[in-house]
């Protein structure tokens, strides 16, 4: 079966970002970007099952500038076998990013659609659950574990007091949580292939989808800074302050 | 206005989140109704009618909806949230795995995890793992939330009277199941309400360690946590892991050991009242946010601070 596989371009996970001077958005100039990490793990579970012999087609997709196609260069010599870039400089947010998709699996028509259940920058955890709406299909999300059984796929879900399993009919989406798998490295010989492997480019308005923003950023700013307090010496002195300073013992 | 808010429970108990939900929706201001869907949940529907500032509770009570499916909660929701200005659930697995597909079929861009309400159109975010709080406007003719439990106190659960009606909507969307669930069974207090967290990183070294930290927590009425270090290393399920993946906590106590200080880590706990870290690393970033720092050997303070205590 083909499955789609959404890789974002975020700044890297070791960058600490910092919001612009004048607060208008946060500074991304000259800062390092990578896939983001739950994206990784997305692409790994798809050609995890790829090797497994479950999956025949891996299809990566990604939306943003023309320079998204590094992070879907990097999918690509995962093991993904081609790319889908959605072109545009103009803000996409998650509602748009998920009409994008759903348009792109009209045409592709995967059987399962997996995808990281958050960006680390904007942290919205939202695209894959609308994606569900907007298809139809069922979602198992911040998934830990997923098993395809003929037209169906079950999936173990990392949730609040533990863990639950759903099971989908295919076509179905994954959103993957941190504990799915642990992604590979990209093999030198890999990387080179990737580059011959083929990248088609789209745009919103070919798809036929209005990207326009529905929210509006109208200030970033650092968050309130906690004052390092003070050492103490030993358990005892420990103890009598959170008695009698803090008192919350 | 009005507001509809989505109630957190298991069938038979409403849970806290709920009442900071509620709190959140106060703060917009308007009517609040509560939407309490589920399978053989009456009580929980009594519950919700008790809650302080509460205008009407409509309970759901279809087999469609006993897990908490998605698939089915969504298409309620939706069709019920269409009559009101604002749908809000809380930032818990459940809110966030329903509500984005809420907003998705009323054609909305949610907004997920307000920490402050600014105005009824208007909210503050934490994005980057809470190392930038955005201020963000919906244009959105209907506003779809999701509300961070710990920014926002909870209302008194006692003291309202409002009307029960229950909702006669039995939607089944026939894609989803629910096959099984492992619960982490404990009698300690629920992580994201307890007074006082005790949470232990690799530092910890194993899974057996732990059982220092959960004698403390019995002396002190605490619930356990853990870094991602010390989930990833298999040292505890992933139920109890703090951080910006994991569960965000804000107790009036807090206290972190063997624990380093990720970025990761403390976007999960840094609203906490007091913050005591024990690491022995004294460069540990740990220590930058604690109240209290102790540089000592876990394996030495932690049973110490237990018999003084």
């Amino acid at each position: 079966m083909k499955v789609l596989v959404a890789v974002k371009r975020v700044v890297d996970y070791n960058v600490k970002v910092r919001p612009k001077a004048d607060g208008s958005d946060v500074d991304t100039a000259n800062v390092k970007m990578s896939i983001n990490p739950f994206c990784e793990i997305a692409v790994e579970e798809a050609v995890r099952l790829k090797e497994k012999g479950v999956v025949s087609e891996i299809v990566a997709v990604s939306m943003g500038p023309k320079q998204c196609q590094e992070q879907i260069r990097t999918a690509l010599a995962l093991g993904a076998d081609r790319g889908i870039l959605v072109e545009t400089d103009a803000e996409l947010q998650p509602l748009a990013v998920a009409k994008c998709l759903k348009a792109l699996v009209d045409k592709e028509e995967p059987q399962m659609v997996i995808m990281g259940k958050q960006s680390i920058d904007g942290d919205n955890n939202q695209t894959g659950q609308m994606l569900g709406a907007l298809t139809g299909m069922g979602q198992g999300t911040f998934a830990s574990e997923v098993t395809v059984e003929g037209e169906s796929v079950k999936v173990t879900r990392e949730i609040d007091g533990g863990l639950q399993t759903v099971e989908l009919k295919l076509p179905a989406i994954v959103t993957t949580d941190l504990r799915l798998n642990e992604p590979r490295y990209a093999s030198l010989p890999n990387i080179m292939k990737a580059k011959k492997k083929p990248l088609d480019t789209t745009n919103p308005e070919e798809l036929g989808v209005d990207i326009t923003p529905r929210t509006k950023t109208l200030k970033v700013e650092p968050p309130a800074e906690r004052q390092a307090g003070v050492k103490v010496a030993d358990v005892a002195e420990l103890v009598e302050k959170l008695k009698n300073e803090a008192k919350v013992i | 206005m009005s507001i509809l808010v989505i109630a957190e429970h298991d069938n038979a108990e409403l849970k806290g989140a709920t009442l900071n939900t509620i709190a959140a929706a106060k703060a917009m201001g308007g009517d609040i109704d509560v939407l309490v869907a589920g399978a053989g949940c009456g009580a929980v529907g009594e519950a919700a009618a008790k809650i302080e500032g509460v205008n009407k509770v409509l309970v759901a009570d279809n087999a469609a909806y006993e897990h908490q499916l998605a698939e089915n909660v969504a298409k309620l929701v939706a069709d019920l949230g269409k009559d009101y200005s604002h749908i809000l659930a809380p930032a818990t697995t459940t809110g966030k795995n329903m509500l984005p597909r809420v907003a998705a079929l009323l054609d909305v861009q949610p907004i997920s995890d307000i920490i402050a309400v600014e105005s009824a159109d208007t909210f503050k975010r934490p994005i980057y793992a809470g190392n930038v709080i955005a201020t963000v406007q919906s244009s959105d003719a209907i506003k779809v939330i999701t509300v961070r439990t710990t920014a926002f106190d909870a209302v008194p659960a006692e003291g309202g009277s409002a009307a029960v009606e229950s909702v006669d909507i039995a939607d089944d969307a026939g894609v989803s199941s629910f096959v099984g669930e492992e619960l982490a069974v404990s009698d300690r207090p629920e992580l994201t309400s307890a007074r006082v967290v005790i949470s232990g990183g690799r530092g910890m070294q194993n899974g057996d360690n732990f059982e220092m930290l959960y004698k403390l927590a019995d002396k002190l009425g605490a619930a356990v946590g853990a870094s991602r270090a010390a989930v990833d290393a298999g040292f505890v399920p992933n139920d109890m892991q703090v951080g910006q993946t994991g569960k965000i906590v804000a107790p009036d106590l807090y206290i972190a050991v063997g624990i380093s200080g990720a970025i990761q880590h403390l976007a999960g706990m840094k609203d906490s009242k007091v913050i005591v870290a024990i690491n022995k690393d004294e460069e540990a970033p740990i220590f930058s946010v604690a109240d209290y720092g102790l540089v000592a050997d876990l394996f030495e303070a932690v049973p110490e601070l237990e018999t003084k205590l």
